[in-house]
C-alpha cells in the first residue's frame, strides 16, 4: 500500500495526463456542440504534449544548454528531443484547429447552427 | 544524384505546391498544368529510384549528413518504391482529369486547389519514405490536413462529413503520437531500424506493448478498418470525384502501408503476430469488414456511395492480408493496394464523368448507358470485373495470393470470407453491368444526353482500365522483383 502511494505521488502527473486524455475523448465523442468537439480535440492533444514533456524530465537536471559548471554529463540535462518534437506537434495541432475552425465557419453559414442535432435536422430536409 | 532521389520525390511535389498555389489564385488551368508536370517529375524519379533499388539495393538519404540513428533518414527500399509507384502513378493520371467535373470547381475561379493536391501527394510520398517514427507522424498529418480541405470542396453535406472525418482522423493521429511516445521513452530512439534492433529485449515491457497497441489502433482509425470505418462512407461519397478517388486509392492505402511497415520493419512479425495477437485482431476485424462493407454496398442506390462502402470492404482485404502475417498474405495485401488504387480510381472517375455529362448519380438511371457510352462502359466493366476478382484483371491476382495465404495459414474461415465476399461483390457489380448493357428501354436521364464522354474525360478512365489489365498480366513480375524481397523477413 505504502509503495503504491509512493509510486502514485511520484507519477501523479501521469494520472493527470490520463484524466486529461479521457476529458478530451469525452469532449470529442460525447458532446453534441461542434465547438466543444474542437475544444475536446485540443485538450486531448495537449495531454499528449504533456506526456512527452513529462518524459523529458529528470531529477536534479537543468535546462539543456551546456554550462561549464555542470559539465557535459548527459544525465545533468533534460532531454531536449521531446521538446523539439512537441514544438512540431503543436504546429500540427494548431493547423488542425485552424482547418476545423474554417470548416465550422462554412457549416455555420450553411446551417445557421453549430449544434449537431439541429444541423442533422436541417440536413434531412 | 541517385542518392538524392529519396528526398527529391516529396520535395519536388511540395516545392511545386508553392507555385501551383500562387498560379491557382490567378488561373486554375495553368496551375493544373504545373501540377501535372510536378507529378510527372515525381513519377519519373520514382521509376528511376525503383530501377536502382531493383539492381543495387536500398537507398538511404540522411538529412544534413547527420549519421544514423541520430539524424533524420529517408529510406527507399522495395516496399517504399512499390508504394511510391502506386502513389505518384495514380496521382499523375488523376490530375489529368479536367478540373470542372473532377473537383466541381469552375476553371476560371481562383483557388489554390492543385497546391493542396500536390501537398497531399507529397505527404503520402513522405509517409512511404520516412525512416523514423516521428517524421511519419508529421507526414501523416500533412496528408490528413490536405484531405480535410479537399473533402470540404464537395457539395452540400461535405462540410459536415469533412468535420467528422477531421475529429476521427485526429484521434487516430494522436493515438499514433502517443504510441510513438511510449516507444521513444522505452528505447530512446525514433529511427525505425534502430528501434527494431533495440526492441527484442523489451518485448515484455508494458510500455512497448502499450505503444504498439496505440500505434496500430491509431493507424487503423485512419485506414477505416471495420469497426472504425464510420467516417468513411460520408467523407468519400460527398467529396468531389477526383478527391474521392485520391482518398480511396492512395490515402487510406498509405495507412495500410504504415501497418505493414510497422509489422515488418519496426516491430518484428514475431512480436506483432505471435507475442501479441495484434495481427489476428486486424485479420478478424477485416474479415467482418469485408462482409459488412459488401452487404452495405449492395443496399446503396447512389453510385458514389456504393463505391464508398465497397472501399470499406476492399481496404479490409488488405487488412486480411496483414492479419495472415505470412509471405503470401502480405504479398496479396500489397498487390491489392495497387489493384484497388487502379480500379477504384477508374470507377470514381466514371462516376464523376457520367454525373458531369448527364447528371446521373443513381444506379437505376445507368440503365441503357452501355450503347450510348460504349468506351466508358467498357472501362467500367473491366474495373467492375476486377473488383469482383475475375481473371485476368489485377483484382484476381491479389485475391489469389490472399487465398493462397489463407490456405498456407490453414485459416479456413478467412478462405470462406474471401469466397463469400466475391459472391457479394458479384451481386452488386453484375446488377450494374446488367443494367448498363441490357437491351431495356434507357432511363429518361440517359436518353436525354446521348453520346460518349469528351476525350479529355475519357482518356484517364481508359488509361486506368488498361492498367488494371496490364497489372494483372505483369503481376508475377511485380511479385517476383519488388514484393518478394519485402516479405523475405517473414
Amino acid at each position: 500500500m505504502v509503495i503504491i502511494v509512493a509510486e502514485l505521488s511520484f507519477h501523479y502527473s501521469y494520472i493527470m495526463i490520463v484524466v486529461l486524455l479521457v476529458i478530451g475523448l469525452y469532449g470529442m465523442l460525447g458532446k453534441r456542440n461542434l465547438v466543444k468537439k474542437v475544444i475536446g480535440l485540443n485538450i486531448f492533444q495537449t495531454a499528449i504534449f504533456l506526456f512527452f514533456i513529462k518524459g523529458a524530465l529528470k531529477d536534479g537536471a537543468t535546462v539543456p544548454v551546456i554550462d561549464p559548471e555542470t559539465g557535459i554529463e548527459a544525465a545533468a540535462y533534460f532531454n531536449p528531443l521531446p521538446h523539439v518534437m512537441i514544438l512540431t506537434a503543436i504546429v500540427v495541432s494548431v493547423a488542425i484547429t485552424g482547418v476545423a475552425m474554417a470548416l465550422l465557419l462554412n457549416i455555420y453559414r450553411s446551417y445557421d447552427s453549430l449544434e449537431e442535432d439541429v444541423i442533422m435536422q436541417r440536413m434531412g430536409k | 544524384m541517385i542518392h538524392n532521389v529519396p528526398v527529391l520525390i516529396p520535395i519536388s511535389l511540395i516545392f511545386f505546391a508553392f507555385f501551383t498555389g500562387i498560379l491557382g489564385v490567378m488561373r486554375l488551368r495553368y496551375s493544373q498544368l504545373v501540377a501535372v508536370l510536378a507529378s510527372a517529375l515525381a513519377f519519373s524519379l520514382a521509376v528511376w529510384g525503383t530501377f536502382h533499388v531493383l539492381n543495387n539495393g536500398e537507398l538511404s538519404y540522411s538529412f544534413g549528413n547527420w549519421p544514423q540513428p541520430v539524424g533524420i533518414e529517408f529510406v527507399l527500399d522495395s516496399l517504399s518504391a512499390f508504394m511510391l509507384l502506386v502513389i505518384t502513378g495514380t496521382g499523375l493520371i488523376l490530375l489529368l482529369f479536367p478540373t470542372k467535373p473532377g473537383f466541381k470547381i469552375e476553371e476560371k475561379r481562383g483557388v489554390p486547389l492543385y497546391a493542396i493536391v500536390l501537398l497531399l501527394m507529397g505527404g503520402l510520398c513522405g509517409i512511404a519514405l520516412a525512416g523514423d517514427l516521428f517524421n511519419l507522424y508529421v507526414f501523416l498529418e500533412i496528408t490528413s490536413l490536405s484531405t480535410y480541405a479537399l473533402v470540404s470542396i464537395g457539395s452540400g453535406k461535405a462540410g459536415m462529413s469533412s468535420f467528422r472525418y477531421l475529429i476521427m482522423a485526429s484521434i487516430g493521429g494522436s493515438f499514433y503520437l502517443l504510441g510513438v511516445g511510449f516507444i521513444y521513452f522505452s528505447t530512446g530512439t525514433l529511427n525505425m531500424a534502430d528501434v527494431m534492433n533495440l526492441l527484442p529485449e523489451l518485448y515484455s515491457s508494458p510500455a512497448v506493448i502499450g505503444g504498439a497497441v496505440f500505434i496500430v489502433t491509431g493507424v487503423c482509425l485512419k485506414m477505416a478498418l471495420f469497426p472504425l470505418h464510420t467516417w468513411l462512407p460520408d467523407a468519400h461519397s460527398y467529396a468531389p470525384p477526383v478527391v474521392a478517388a485520391f482518398l480511396a486509392a492512395v490515402q487510406i492505402e498509405a495507412s495500410a502501408y504504415i501497418i505493414i511497415r510497422m509489422l515488418l520493419n519496426v516491430f518484428t512479425p514475431e512480436f506483432m503476430a505471435r507475442l501479441l495477437p495484434l495481427t489476428d485482431i486486424i485479420g478478424w476485424a477485416a474479415a467482418a469488414g469485408i462482409i459488412i462493407g459488401s452487404v452495405m454496398a449492395i443496399a446503396q442506390t447512389d453510385f458514389k456511395r456504393m463505391l464508398a462502402y465497397s472501399t470499406v470492404g476492399q481496404i479490409a482485404y488488405v487488412g486480411l492480408g496483414i492479419g495472415l502475417a505470412n509471405p503470401l498474405g502480405i504479398t496479396g495485401a500489397l498487390l491489392h493496394i495497387m489493384a484497388h488504387a487502379l480500379m477504384k480510381s477508374c470507377l470514381f472517375l466514371i462516376a464523376g464523368g457520367v454525373a458531369h455529362k448527364t447528371g446521373i448519380t443513381d444506379i437505376n438511371d445507368y440503365r441503357g448507358l452501355g450503347r450510348r457510352m460504349p468506351w466508358t462502359m467498357a472501362a467500367f466493366t473491366v474495373s467492375a470485373l476486377a473488383m469482383i476478382g475475375i481473371p485476368p484483371t489485377a483484382g484476381f491476382f491479389s485475391k489469389w495470393y490472399l487465398l493462397l495465404g489463407s490456405l498456407d495459414a490453414g485459416n479456413w474461415a478467412f478462405l470462406a470470407v474471401i469466397l463469400a465476399s466475391t459472391l457479394l461483390n458479384a451481386v452488386y457489380f453484375f446488377r450494374l453491368i446488367e443494367k448498363v448493357f441490357a437491351p431495356a428501354e434507357p432511363s429518361d436521364a440517359s436518353a436525354r444526353h446521348p453520346g460518349e464522354l469528351s476525350p479529355r474525360l475519357l482518356a484517364p478512365v481508359l488509361v486506368f482500365a488498361v492498367l488494371v489489365l496490364v497489372v494483372g498480366f505483369i503481376s508475377v513480375l511485380i511479385v517476383n522483383n519488388l514484393l518478394s524481397p519485402v516479405v523475405q523477413g517473414l
